[in-house]
């Protein structure tokens, strides 16, 4: 029972009972508001001010980040981290399954994301179907339960994939090589198969919402009538076709970039993003015209055939052309160092400095409908914030404290005598099973004596 | 009616007359001057347990004997209520590993039908919930002995292949036909978090997941959909569905969770399906005492505790959360216990039953009462299973199963004596309890 309470009021951001903060001295770069030399205060989980002069509340606890920058948390738009599963494969239209229901807290790639900076990951289905699962935008609040990471603030989404990864058939993992069983092949084995897919995935939603809506039409006019089966296939689609679920598109060319926003605009519903997105510079205009978002990798390409007409410009002329652009990871390597992923896009296409902050923070932000809260240093936004030793956009950088919600779930000194303790205690519990073992006779104790050393 | 049957009816009120007539070659048996745990009830340092008929008669300080009764001297024993196996294969005798269904080589039967594929959870994959343990049982499994020697009367059985695998029952280790071994033929579904490994639906955990999810919403709406159907003859009847009768039909579910975070994963699940829950696994079950307690589920721990690999490398090291689970598993029973969480124990994967009861005293080395461990074993199950008005304690009016011991059970020096087991004395065979050690 005593933990409760703690967990509780950290999982919304309601710190009663933690005193404000204050962090002083600093670079703060807003993103949205240039930078400010000076300090910025935190208070309930929330950032209360920002400027060079700020009024101390008398109880905070200061954190002086002399000559280091703050800069909001990293939001990783496309992440596979801290799942059991990622692919429901086995079928081309698995939008039934949901990330929610296999988020593994104790995935040790979520500490080393917020060691990095990321403070928000959206892990999403794979790719392996052209429908896949239901996302979950998380944040990452090490140390907490799955439930306590799920962010309440997001939108529900649902990942859909085109190209090489969806047309494979008969594979029902994604991977490379084909399950086996020719009798039992997967559809579609074309693009054109994939277009298919969702003309009748989307065809029979709306059947189904109409089937309900048949049905409440006879209820209400007093006939007695079974109801509809609830389906939970077509539900999400038919929440697409409301607008209430974002779509996030596994894209990489151009023309079936513009394949997509043909059905989506003649099924219609929105697309909310492109990802990975290689050929974004061929199709920016139409992107931007559709109203997506384009998001992918600062300059990895070729590592398959679909992949190879991408250029480093990419991000670069996306943003030129007023596509609402953001850099993700798709790793777990990745989100470590999203910071130096953006910053490479100054290399490549001379995006200024805000311009390419922004690839991270506020723009992955806007296009997950989460701008009202995070993304930015702005007062009233919640205060997942880090604090760099160098200016992040330099390959130098390192994230010192990470703070989400205004609680602190990285600090470098910390996590240093912490490794400590760990392999004290690591060390004590196997040396502990090695005594029993010995003293225990059988035969693991003999096995472990015949091996070679 | 016999003045002989008349008598036993008296000793046995509440004998249903066909155990009554199952036991009626045996003669009442006494066992006196025995210490009797008889749970639920306080200890009686020096008494005897008097049964007649399959059924217990008396219980008692002084308790005296109809004349040609079987007497058993007690002195130096203990006599306990019957060993329950709160969740086991026992009786099954040709059982399928659990995650083994549908992946690598299909069972040779399913081998030559024609190839067939799951194309989401209307083709109900993995599910056969009209399988029951009940129907398959057999006296002739060969480890019925065994468990008899380690102190075990009855079991909770399970077929356990599949999503949705079947239904358990409540049997007694003992019989001379299988029906006879029945207390109890539908006492819950038993589910696993199998994919489907031959390339169809579901074939990840999520799947799994969103599979258990629609189909609980099918059943219910199936149950809805009859009902109204029954109600309006002109109405399109909703067809049979076998697989939803059975997952109707189950009194509770298991459902499985070992890591804390696969505990916290499962009470927010199970809050949406509509069947009792229960959880088994939970070898880390000792850092969520509060919170399966606050959610009031009963859980099912099982006795094979964690080990670390045998052949492993041993450059590899394991994460400190693993080295924690495989140190603190057996202190689980003890969280549970002072949570005040309804717990029994599962013997599925350990390598005896006699290897069963040395897991125990490990839970009772880390902290579990022994009183509570046997209560755990006896009563506590036959209350999760909804068999306590049978089973579980030496009471009167209760089926006869008593598991009779030299020393304190759970001891490494104690000797099961024999069990009764419907009324019948069972004494270990040498072979058996050799094999059992």
């Amino acid at each position: 029972m005593k933990h409760f309470p703690l967990t509780l009021f950290a999982a919304f951001g309601l710190l009663a009972a933690d005193p404000p903060l204050v962090v002083q001295n600093a670079n703060i770069l807003t993103v949205t508001k240039g930078t400010v030399k000076g300090s910025m205060v935190v208070e309930n989980g929330k950032i209360k001010e920002v400027g060079e002069k700020v009024l101390v509340p008398p109880d905070a606890k200061i954190v002086d980040a002399s000559g280091q920058y703050v800069l909001p948390g990293i939001i990783d738009s496309h992440s596979h981290i801290a799942a059991d599963s990622i692919n429901e494969g086995s079928i081309s239209v698995s939008s039934m399954v949901r990330i929610e229901d296999v988020l593994n807290p104790e995935d040790a790639a979520i500490y080393r994301a917020i060691a990095g900076g990321t403070t928000i990951a959206n892990v999403l289905h794979g790719s392996a179907n052209a429908i896949g699962g239901q996302n979950s935008l998380i944040k990452l609040r090490w140390g907490k339960k799955a439930d306590e990471m799920i962010w309440d603030k997001s939108q529900p989404s649902i990942k859909f994939a085109l190209g090489e990864n969806p047309k494979r058939q008969g594979n029902p993992t994604g991977g490379r090589v084909g399950a086996g069983n020719v009798n039992t092949l997967r559809y579609p084995g074309t693009r054109m198969g994939i277009e298919d897919v969702y003309v009748e995935a989307f065809t029979r939603a709306k059947e189904y919402r109409e089937s309900w809506k048949q049905y409440e039409a006879q209820k209400a006019k007093g006939e007695t009538v079974i109801p509809p089966r609830r389906d939970l296939q077509l539900e999400p689609l038919v929440e697409v076709l409301e607008g209430k679920r974002l779509v996030h598109v596994h894209a990489y060319r151009g023309d079936e970039v513009l394949m997509m926003i043909r059905i989506a605009e003649q099924i219609g519903f929105k697309i909310t993003s492109f990802e990975h997105i290689l050929e974004g510079f061929k199709v920016a205009k139409e992107m931007a015209k559709h109203g997506s978002a384009g998001a992918g990798f600062s300059d990895w390409w070729a590592f398959k055939i679909e992949a190879y007409d991408a250029i480093p410009y990419n991000m670069a002329i996306m943003v030129r052309k007023g596509v609402l652009a953001s850099v993700n990871s798709d790793s777990a390597d990745t989100i470590r160092r999203l910071n130096t992923e953006a910053a490479k896009t100054m290399k490549y296409g001379g995006l200024t400095e805000e311009e390419a902050l922004k690839l991270v923070t506020i723009n992955p932000a806007i296009h997950l409908k989460v701008d009202k809260y995070v993304g930015s240093i702005e007062p009233g936004k919640d205060a997942d914030f880090v604090i760099w030793d160098k200016h992040p956009l330099s390959s130098f950088a390192r994230a010192q404290q990470v703070y989400i919600d205004g609680v602190k779930y990285f600090d470098r000194d910390e996590d240093a005598s912490a490794r400590m303790k760990k392999e004290a205690a690591k060390k004590a519990l196997e040396d502990k099973f090695k005594s029993e073992q010995q003293r225990r006779p059988g035969p693991a104790a003999g096995t472990a004596q015949r091996r070679p050393q | 009616m016999t003045t002989r049957r008349r008598d036993i009816l008296k000793w046995a009120s509440l004998a249903p007359l066909a155990a009554t007539l199952k036991a009626d070659g045996n003669p009442p048996l006494l066992i006196r001057n025995a210490k009797i745990v008889p749970v639920g009830a306080p200890p009686i340092a020096k008494g005897s347990v008097l049964v007649i008929g399959g059924f217990i008669a008396a219980v008692g300080e002084n308790v005296t004997a109809p004349a040609g009764s079987q007497i058993v001297e007690g002195e130096g024993l203990t006599i306990y209520p019957g060993l329950i196996d709160g969740l086991s294969t026992l009786g099954l005798d040709a059982v399928a590993p659990v995650s083994r269904f549908g992946a690598g080589a299909p069972p040779p039967s399913i081998a030559a039908a024609p190839v067939s594929i799951s194309r989401g959870p209307e083709d109900r994959p993995l599910t056969t919930p009209w399988v029951k343990a009940a129907d398959q049982v057999k006296t002739t499994d060969r480890r019925l002995p065994q468990a008899r020697s380690a102190g075990f009367t009855t079991a909770v059985t399970f077929p356990t292949s599949g999503i949705f695998a079947g239904q358990g029952a409540v049997i007694n280790l003992a019989a001379e036909r299988t029906s006879q071994m029945v207390v109890e033929p539908s006492v819950g579904m038993y589910t696993t978090l199998s994919t489907n490994r031959g390339g169809g639906f579901p074939n990840s955990l999520m799947g799994v997941i969103a599979y258990l999810r629609q189909t609980y919403i099918d059943a219910v709406h199936y149950r809805e959909a009859t009902a109204i159907a029954a109600k309006n003859p002109q109405l399109p009847r909703p067809g049979y569905e076998k697989a939803l009768e059975g997952i109707l039909e189950a009194p509770r579910t298991l459902f499985p969770a070992v890591r804390a975070y696969e505990i916290d994963r499962m009470l927010r699940l199970t809050k949406e399906f509509p069947t009792k829950t229960v959880l088994y696994g939970l070898h880390e079950g000792f850092r969520r005492g509060e919170e399966l307690s606050k959610a009031g589920i009963t859980a099912i721990v099982n006795l094979r505790w964690p080990e670390g690999t045998r052949d492993g490398d041993p450059e590899d090291r394991e994460d400190l959360k693993v080295l924690e689970l495989r140190d603190q598993a057996p202190s689980t029973p003890g969280v549970l216990a002072k949570s005040g969480v309804k717990f029994t124990f599962s013997t599925i994967g350990v390598d005896s039953p006699a290897a069963a009861i040395r897991a125990v005293k490990r839970a009772i080395d880390a902290g579990l009462p022994q009183s509570e461990a046997v209560k755990a074993m006896t009563l506590g199950a036959a209350e999760i299973f909804g068999v306590s008005n049978r089973l579980g304690s030496i009471e009167k009016g209760k089926v006869a199963n008593l598991t009779v011991t030299k020393g304190d059970l759970f001891q490494d020096s104690t000797r099961v004596q024999f069990v009764v087991i419907d009324g019948v004395k069972h004494d270990p065979t040498v072979e058996e309890t050799a094999a059992s050690r």
